[in-house]
């Protein structure tokens, strides 16, 4: 069993980087900003903004993984509450608007929650449930449509909206980013998570409330993928069953991985999920800067999430030692 | 050469190997016989599961030399065992339960012409086969649909129809009824007709009388006798299972107060649980030890597990303090005031991943609720103080506990529960598995905390230890409690009687 602290975290940081700078060979304006109307612009921010969805889900997901298990649905939730969100919104307050959607995200993470703690059902059975249920259920909402709205108020949500300067998904996901540190780091969740996570049996009979804790991780899980699919939403002022959030657990689950938490359960960093996030979606926007055709960007994000991995590889770290001294630090 | 004239079939001598500085087999000769069914007995950690493997080339041995037929060989792999004539057949079968029965029988080998398989002639083959074992059964049936005991006979048919000189049977009965146990020893008798050597792994004493030749028996990685059965009495048997030397500073034990003195902390009445253990009763007092002696699935984990709430007891009543309890989780018990350390120390135990500290604070901190974390500097002390208390080495607050030898990892456990200042602690088997060190250190720690007013109970299979410090001991057979010793009765001979007794034989001490 490889013991590691990966919340040190020096290879996703070293990823990142190298990621930005190839931005910048191929687009030399990438670490340009300009203010206009108090608002920053720039493809650094653009950066932040595209990958507030995907950033907003691997929060969640992180939690879930840590504990052993696998959130497939949260793109579903995603088109669930953008569902709710986009039909409430011409006709409701935005307060309203906000509880249903981020209600419905709870109710989805109660309903994965029960099907793995109290049911017992493995993680990836019981949530593919909900990820292909889920989009039926959206569709359904939407009756199939696409539904638009107009309401100023919810797409202040979305990119064109803007707190400080900076674009509003941007700032609900460090404000996500900031209220699920205060939860797992200010109290003892974050060691009960891992202690689970890393000895499942162990931790029930040193008197942790495992269930209790896997339920209210998989509803944390459906609230932050109801974010998700509200700032979607609010984005294009629009709701889109068929493809909102389609394929994002996928992108959510790889920012978990490539953040250095292990799909076995245990240690966790949610800063390194996040950042992790992120390097998918810089990579998304040089390849959009640069110019090649779009369809490239499965290639190189494979090779780039490869060289992440096989960097916190301790088997390939130990080939490479000379190599590695700057990678092995982050496994003291 | 006559198949059954007796003559050695495989010779080990001198096998060792170590785990990360933990020694499980310490020079140990093991000599099987043609046509010989050979027990091969011990507690859990005892090493036979290592000497298995060894013999199969599973793990590389560190030392030995091992002779089949007179001929030195060495299986690097459970495949060239193998081709070797040495078959092994596990208490899971490993068999593919969703092919038919011919299918597994002849998986890799299987008769084909022009490159396909003659399905029809595998599965005359097979019947041909099976009936040399008395069973007549639809062989182009899905393994999974026969019971255990004809998937064990498939397995040992595969093994024999490779021409397998030796049979090793890993608790083949674990899991078998008494009929469906007497259709595999008719089938091990056979083979025995047929000069197989075959190696027999129980822990089913009566089976061991019942169709073995010899036994080896494996105490603590060392050889502890080899015997034919006829020289070799139940009683004698199980002390060479469970016997172990003490040094002298360990064997010497303060004298035993007089048990109604003390307060009792919790009482149990007939506690148990169905096809789990029988129900018993039980009281735990302030002060004192309680021990359980019995052997390997007698219910001595059991019967914590039940205290624990760890498995809810569907019958009797359990008073803590007087008052009525519901014992229905683990979280219950702790609030209760119990702790437990469970024999599984990888398992169930410690969290490897985590570091000392979190190890040490995790039950405390569960007790306490998520709400309120302990204050970073107040586990900084209390790891502190327990790493100096139990001199827990190396003395690395922030060391992940995987990286930790078996004994401090015991010790990082312990400190878990006495960090929750429980009133009655459960330990089982608490020195297993660890150093000469470490073992005398926790049972003068079993000491300290019984003086200073604790309750303990505590399971273990080394008898000589249990005397030194339990006040009362009590000895399981077949998941039931079957017999209470306490003050002065309290020896190593009388647990010995009363482990040995027949279920039909008046038990040797007091009954209960």
């Amino acid at each position: 069993m490889a013991l590691r602290l990966p919340r040190i975290g020096t290879s996703q940081v070293a990823a990142l980087i190298l990621v930005l700078l190839a931005n910048w060979m191929v687009s030399p304006q990438f670490f340009d900003f300009h203010i206009r109307d108090g608002r920053v612009f720039g493809s650094v921010i653009d950066v932040l903004n595209r990958g507030a969805p995907v950033a907003l889900l691997s929060i969640g997901m992180v939690l879930v993984i840590a504990m052993r298990g696998i959130d497939l649905s949260v793109g579903a939730v995603m088109a669930i509450c953008g569902a709710i969100a986009a039909s409430l919104a011409d006709s409701h307050t935005l307060p309203v608007v906000l509880a249903a959607a981020l209600g419905a995200g709870l109710l989805c993470g109660l309903w994965n929650g029960l099907l793995v703690a109290v049911l017992g059902i493995q993680p990836i059975v019981a949530t593919l449930i909900l990820m292909v249920a889920g989009r039926g259920i959206a569709q359904l909402i939407t009756e199939g449509r696409i539904v638009t709205f107009s309401s100023p108020d919810l797409a202040f949500l979305g990119g064109s909206g803007s707190v400080l300067g900076l674009p509003t998904p941007v700032v609900l996901t460090f404000g996500m980013l900031a209220l699920t540190l205060l939860i797992v780091r200010g109290t003892a969740l974050g060691l009960m998570i891992e202690a689970t996570g890393g000895n499942p049996r162990a931790s029930a009979l040193a008197g942790i409330g495992t269930k209790l804790i896997t339920v209210a991780v998989y509803m944390w899980s459906g609230l932050c993928a109801a974010l998700a699919g509200i700032v979607a939403a609010a984005d294009i002022l629009g709701a889109d069953a068929n493809n909102a959030g389609l394929w994002l657990e996928l992108d959510a689950i790889l920012a978990v991985v490539i953040g250095g938490t292990s799909l076995f359960g245990g240690r966790f960093s949610v800063v390194l999920a996040v950042v992790g996030a992120l390097i998918i979606q810089a990579m998304n926007t040089g390849i959009l800067l640069s110019g090649f055709p779009p369809e490239t960007n499965l290639v190189v994000k494979a090779v780039v999430v490869l060289a992440v991995l096989l960097a916190q590889s301790p088997r390939v770290a130990g080939h490479f030692a000379g190599l590695g001294v700057l990678l092995n630090r982050s496994r003291s | 050469m006559h198949p059954t004239d007796g003559s050695t079939l495989l010779e080990l001598t001198g096998f060792s190997k170590s785990f990360a500085g933990f020694v499980a087999l310490d020079k140990v000769d093991f000599t099987l016989r043609r046509g010989e069914i050979h027990a091969l007995l011990g507690e859990n950690g005892a090493g036979k599961s290592t000497l298995i493997k060894a013999m199969t080339g599973v793990v590389a041995r560190d030392a030995g030399t091992m002779r089949l037929e007179g001929a030195e060989i060495a299986p690097r792999s459970a495949g060239e065992a193998t081709r070797l004539g040495i078959a092994t057949v596990y208490q899971e079968v490993n068999l593919a339960p969703n092919l038919s029965v011919a299918k597994n029988l002849f998986l890799g080998r299987q008769p084909t012409r022009f490159g396909f398989v003659r399905e029809g002639e595998m599965r005359r083959r097979a019947d041909a086969l099976l009936a040399e074992f008395g069973l007549s059964i639809d062989v182009a049936a899905p393994l999974e649909t026969y019971s255990v005991a004809i998937q064990h006979i498939v397995a040992i048919a595969r093994a024999v129809d490779q021409s397998a000189r030796m049979l090793i049977l890993d608790e083949p009965t674990a899991s078998l009824d008494a009929h469906e146990v007497e259709v595999l020893f008719t089938v091990m008798r056979q083979l025995k007709a047929r000069g197989i050597g075959i190696v027999f792994v129980t822990h089913f004493l009566d089976q061991v009388y019942a169709i073995c030749d010899r036994i080896t028996v494996l105490r603590n990685g060392r050889l502890a006798g080899t015997a034919p059965i006829a020289e070799l009495p139940r009683i004698d048997l199980v002390r060479m299972m469970l016997g172990r030397e003490l040094s002298a500073a360990t064997a010497q034990r303060p004298p035993r107060t007089a048990l109604a003195e003390a307060a009792p902390v919790a009482v149990f009445e007939d506690f148990g649980k169905t096809g789990y253990v029988a129900p018993f009763d039980l009281t735990l007092r302030a002060g004192h030890v309680v021990g359980l002696a019995g052997l390997l699935g007698s219910g001595r984990t059991e019967t914590v597990r039940l205290v624990f709430g760890a498995e809810r007891a569907d019958c009797g009543s359990a008073e803590v303090d007087g008052r009525r309890v519901a014992i229905s989780s683990p979280r219950e018990a702790m609030r209760l005031g119990f702790g437990y350390c469970p024999e599984e120390r990888k398992t169930e135990g410690v969290v490897a991943d985590l570091t000392v500290r979190e190890n040490i604070v995790l039950a405390l901190q569960a007790k306490r609720g998520p709400m309120k974390p302990l204050p970073r500097r107040e586990q900084d002390e209390m790891t502190a103080k327990f790493i100096r208390l139990l001199d827990i080495r190396p003395p690395d607050p922030e060391r992940p506990v995987g990286l930790l030898s078996g004994g401090n990892q015991q010790k990082v456990l312990l400190a878990r529960w006495l960090a929750t200042a429980p009133r009655l602690l459960i330990l089982d088997e608490p020195t297993r598995g660890i150093d000469v060190g470490a073992h005398a250190e926790i049972i003068g720690l079993i000491r300290d905390l019984c003086a200073e007013g604790m309750a303990l109970l505590v399971v273990s299979s080394e008898l000589e230890e249990i005397v030194t410090y339990a006040d009362e001991v009590v000895v399981l057979r077949d998941r039931a409690h079957v017999a209470r010793l306490t003050g002065d009765e309290v020896d190593v001979p009388a647990i010995l009687a009363a482990i040995a007794a027949d279920a039909s034989a008046p038990a040797a001490a007091a009954p209960m």
